[in-house]
């Protein structure tokens, strides 16, 4: 195991899993978010752009949208998202596009737990906001979705631990991330290989356990009493 | 007669082949209270509803303090503020303290200060006798304690009038007379008020006209004790005969 270390930079790789996982997953609730206002809101043109959204992009292949933000969106068309005067300019590009498409793709699944949580909320909590004279923003922002997210704790968790081992796909664009580093240990060191997968697994097994144990005492916790 | 406050004209309303609402006209004066009452099915419930359009209607016009009601937007959010509305089923906002309840919209409908809003909230729940579980939640609260706290949410806001959708229905009988009081309180205080209910003994004490419907059409106005002791349609005298006989 220690030879694993000695020959490989191990921490730098579970340090970019980590990072890829935070960034991610933040920009995918941001834009989960914003899908499941526009599905559920009451403008017919917002509900069809964001179920269009979700069915094309949750039916798509990870791998394809990951590939395709770096060499699509970035290469082909020459959009440039990380500073182009770094000297780690390239490495930066392809750790941002794999962020764009992890966030891109985990979005609509994002959207999809919160409008489970929407579901759990009682119509009549929306017609008490409106009849005191909320608007549909603020009956959405103080009563609608304060509510919903509590009841989408525990899909939302489901979506976290999806996302966190679904980072392995940046290989393919060459992100020196965790299946990245696997990869090459199993090709130069494959005498290590029980070693390496058993790292591995508790590498992950390490941080999705305990979110999805704490997410679902939260969801406990927060649960809103009727 | 003063201007009146609520003006229903020729008001239709479907749910889809269902003819909900046939042609009702009904005009509430300031400071009255009125009491729809009918057998299930008769469109009374979801006459209240349409008055602060909740439901839409198909045809005719709502009027309320002489404004029509608009189409949903700011305007409709404006003038739902001033039509309090009380529910069956409560719908205290579930993740906030009863305290929050009365004042969120204050704050943030009328752009009240906290401590304002606050204090008026304390003396609406002491009104209705919650005062004291104001840090509580909702599903803290029995039924008949929710409802109470519901009426005192509408009444933050000052409204013009007060709407009520079967207030009693879903609680248990021991709590009925407890939320009928504040009811009785409040009609007594000037307050306009369309009643929907079957608390024949509210609308005798309250109102000031009974609206008897049945089919989604008003079969009968009259003054309350006109109406339970001489009723003139004959799906009147047969609805209060079910009702009165036990």
């Amino acid at each position: 195991m220690r030879e694993l270390f000695e020959q490989f930079d191990v921490w730098a790789a579970f340090w970019m899993t980590i990072k890829l996982s935070l960034w991610s997953a933040l920009w995918a609730l941001v834009l989960g978010t914003l899908l499941a206002i526009m599905r559920v809101g009451p403008v017919r043109i917002l509900n069809v752009v964001g179920s269009a959204y979700v069915n094309v992009v949750r039916n798509t292949p990870l791998t394809l949208v990951v590939l395709f933000s770096l060499t699509v969106l970035g290469t082909r068309l020459g959009i440039q998202i990380a500073d182009q005067n770094s000297p780690t300019f390239l490495t930066d590009e392809a750790v941002r596009w794999a962020i764009f498409g992890l966030s891109v793709y985990h979005a609509a699944f994002v959207c999809e737990a919160l409008r489970s949580g929407v579901n759990t909320v009682p119509v009549g909590q929306a017609e008490a906001a409106r009849s005191i004279g909320l608007g549909f923003g603020q009956s959405l922002r103080h009563i609608v979705l304060p509510q919903a997210f509590r009841g989408a704790v525990a899909p939302l968790a489901s979506v976290a631990i999806a996302l966190i081992k679904n980072t392995t796909v940046a290989t393919i664009i060459g992100v020196a991330q965790t299946s990245y580093f696997m990869a090459e240990a199993i090709e130069f060191r494959p005498d290590l290989i029980w070693e390496l997968f058993a790292l591995i697994a508790l590498f992950f097994l390490a941080i999705t356990l305990p979110i999805g144990v704490g997410l679902t005492s939260l969801s406990r916790k927060v649960a809103v009493k009727r | 007669m003063a201007e009146p406050l609520v003006v229903l004209d020729g008001v239709n309303k479907y749910f889809g082949d269902l003819h909900v609402l046939k042609d009702i006209n009904l005009t509430v004066a300031p400071g009255e209270v009125v009491v729809v009452i009918g057998p299930s099915g008769s469109g009374k419930s979801t006459l209240c509803r349409a008055i602060n359009r909740l439901e839409t209607i198909e045809s005719g016009t709502i009027t309320i303090d002489g404004e029509e009601l608009p189409q949903e937007g700011k305007a409709l959010a404006r003038l739902r503020s001033d039509v309090g509305m009380v529910f069956q089923a409560f719908n205290l906002f579930a993740h906030k303290t009863i305290l929050q309840n009365v004042t969120l919209g204050p704050m943030k409908v009328r752009g009240v200060k906290k401590a304002g809003a606050q204090q008026r909230a304390k003396e609406l729940l002491e009104r209705v006798g919650v005062a004291h579980q104001a840090a509580k939640y909702p599903a803290q609260l029995s039924g008949g304690q929710q409802q109470r706290v519901a009426i005192a949410r509408s009444l933050a806001m000052d409204p013009k009038i007060m709407l009520f959708d079967e207030p009693t229905s879903a609680l248990d009988p021991e709590m009925i007379n407890e939320v009928l009081d504040v009811m009785v309180e409040l009609a007594e205080s000037g307050m306009t008020m369309i009643v929907v209910t079957h608390e024949m003994g509210f609308a005798r004490k309250a109102a000031h006209r009974v609206v008897f419907m049945a089919d989604g059409e008003i079969v009968e106005t009259a003054e309350p004790e006109e109406f339970f002791t001489n009723p003139q349609s004959e799906r009147a005298k047969d609805f209060l005969g079910k009702i009165l006989t036990h």
